[in-house]
């Protein structure tokens, strides 16, 4: 039997132990983007963090990543202190991040070639995985002869290929169009379902503003409070059955009650995250 | 008829336009050759000198000059951009040395460079290496620069290592600089060259070009300066082609 809600005692893959990380601004003052986050997350589980724009989602994942260090507090990934880059864990960013002069065969086969891997294996396994994500035709091309869409398929090729256990995405379809983001979304879970191997799931934390795209997704989703000094504010099981039909989901009376209970608590962020702006402006 | 082809339409037109009036003002008595020579004049003597052969020895040194020149300091700038892009502590610290050098005016140094490097080919190479290596350095270091955090970022939680980062990305992101500068730094090199065999030299198309000076003979002036001019435009337009092969994925 498929195993969905068993999470809960398997091993822990990402801990943050209080973290806090401070920028400093263009005009010398320091900025707290997240405060005194603690937060664990089991092998194989889905994460969704939600939170207003600008309350530091994205600082959290480049905290996982290890692209910055906290300031204060630990990062701790698969029980070990985290020392550099999180070399677990893929990272999808919010931006483009396709290399322009690559084309697709090479940009998903990237990873590969800087491991060392032969060209020849290399491209091997980037036509598998052009395959899966239904660009073959496309091989050839690069990146600005592609679709927003096309675009983020490769990316997640890019990424999946080199089985890492964990998976940091940021906002990665808040570009695209309603249906092929639902498209997309429903080829992630797909992906995921598989995992490495064909048996362990990987990790996902995936960061949206999208509060119907998390519940979606996830098995837990996770919100953070508006900015400056961003705090966890709810943690929220999904316990939405899987596989899930993301187009029938959002109209089921479970994925509403989630829904009005969740966007209870994130309705009063935005708005205070409104209001900051609005004070700035 | 096409846009391209009404584009070459009208440069034909405004080239038969002022070459006309030029040829027609002198035939009226309105331009004294002497100072200002003539279209038929000029293309005569450039026929004259291909056809007797006194003209490729003279060319051949300049391109040769050039080209190295673009070499030497085309390397060279690209390595000082890199270095000095890889460590920012000593770019801020050299930095208005950089903009000193850069600021001396390169036909001073000429007598300088014709003293320490004699009258062939060396002096010239070096006046056009101080001039392609600034642009090349500032392009280089812009580009490396440039490059987006978002692919430096993605490639290194691929895996790269800092050499990696540097093939994979840096280089790529700042190819696109250093080549939209080779135009410019081919026609610089050319100047250095023919600007080094102007101040003293034994061959080279700035040397025909002091001489015809040197008697009064504007004819062969101006045959130089034409000669110098189809060279560039045909050499940019090999450049131009390199640039838009290495450059296929922009479009
Ligand atoms: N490099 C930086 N320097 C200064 N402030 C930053 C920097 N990066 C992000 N911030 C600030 O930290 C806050 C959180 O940013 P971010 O994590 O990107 O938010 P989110 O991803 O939730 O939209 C924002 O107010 C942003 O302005
Ligand atoms: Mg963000």
């Amino acid at each position: 039997m498929r195993q969905t809600q068993g999470f809960m005692n398997r091993p822990i893959a990402l801990e943050l132990d209080r973290v806090s990380h401070d920028f400093r601004t263009s005009d010398g003052r320091v900025y707290r983007a997240v405060d005194d986050v603690s937060l664990s997350i089991s092998a194989g589980a889905f994460v969704a963090i939600v939170g207003p724009s600008g309350c530091g989602k994205s600082t959290l994942l480049n905290l996982i990543a290890g692209l910055l260090m906290p300031t204060s507090g630990r990062v701790r990934v698969e029980g070990h202190d985290q020392q550099g880059l999180n070399r677990r864990a893929t990272y999808m960013f919010q931006q483009e991040t396709l290399l322009p002069w690559k084309d697709v065969r090479d940009n998903v086969a990237l990873g590969l070639i800087l491991a060392g891997l032969s060209k020849a294996d290399a491209h091997a396994r980037a036509d598998d995985w052009i395959a899966r994500v239904g660009l073959t035709p496309f091989a050839s091309h690069y990146p600005s002869q592609l679709s927003g869409g096309m675009r983020k398929r490769v990316t997640m090729a890019q990424n999946w290929i080199l089985d890492r256990p964990q998976v940091l995405m940021d906002e990665p379809f808040s570009a695209l169009d309603v249906h092929t983001r639902q498209l997309m979304e429903t080829e992630l879970l797909a992906l995921w379902d598989v995992g490495v191997a064909g048996t362990t799931r990987r990790t996902v934390v995936f960061v949206t503003h999208d509060l119907e795209e998390a519940i979606a997704l996830a098995d837990e989703v996770i919100v953070l409070s508006a900015g400056p000094a961003s705090r966890i504010v709810a943690r929220h099981a999904v316990s939405l059955p899987r596989p899930r039909d993301l187009r029938e989901l959002r109209t089921t009376d479970a994925f509403v009650e989630l829904y009005r209970a969740i966007w209870s608590v994130l309705r009063g962020e935005v708005i205070k995250s409104q209001a900051s702006v609005g004070a700035h402006v | 008829m096409s846009s391209q082809g009404r584009v070459t339409a009208w440069r034909v037109g405004i080239a038969v336009v002022v070459l006309g009036a030029w040829e027609g003002g002198v035939a009226a008595g309105a331009i004294d050759p002497f100072f200002l020579s003539r279209p038929s004049a000029i293309t005569a003597r450039v026929a004259a000198w291909i056809m007797s052969g006194t003209l490729w020895p003279h060319l051949w040194v300049t391109l040769e000059e050039a080209l190295l020149g673009l070499a030497i300091g085309g390397v060279l700038g690209i390595a000082a951009g890199f270095a000095l892009a890889r460590a920012p502590l000593a770019a801020r610290v050299l930095d208005p040395y950089i903009a000193m050098l850069n600021a001396v005016p390169r036909v001073v140094l000429a007598p300088l460079f014709l003293l320490w490097f004699g009258l062939d080919i060396w002096s010239k190479i070096a006046l056009a290496v101080t001039l392609v290596f600034f642009v090349m350095f500032f392009n280089t270091l812009q580009g490396v620069r440039d490059a987006d955090r978002a692919l430096v970022n993605n490639v290194r939680m691929l895996g790269a290592s800092e050499r990696q980062l540097v093939r994979h990305v840096l280089m790529p992101s700042a190819l696109t600089w250093i080549l939209s500068s080779l135009q410019s730094s081919l026609g610089l090199a050319m100047v250095g060259a023919v600007v080094g065999e102007y101040l003293g030299a034994t061959h080279g198309l700035g040397y025909m070009i002091a001489q015809a000076e040197g008697t009064f003979d504007t004819t062969g002036v101006f045959a130089g300066m034409t000669i110098l001019s189809i060279v560039v435009v045909v050499t940019s337009a090999g450049v131009s082609r390199v640039e838009r092969r290495l450059l296929r994925w922009k479009h």
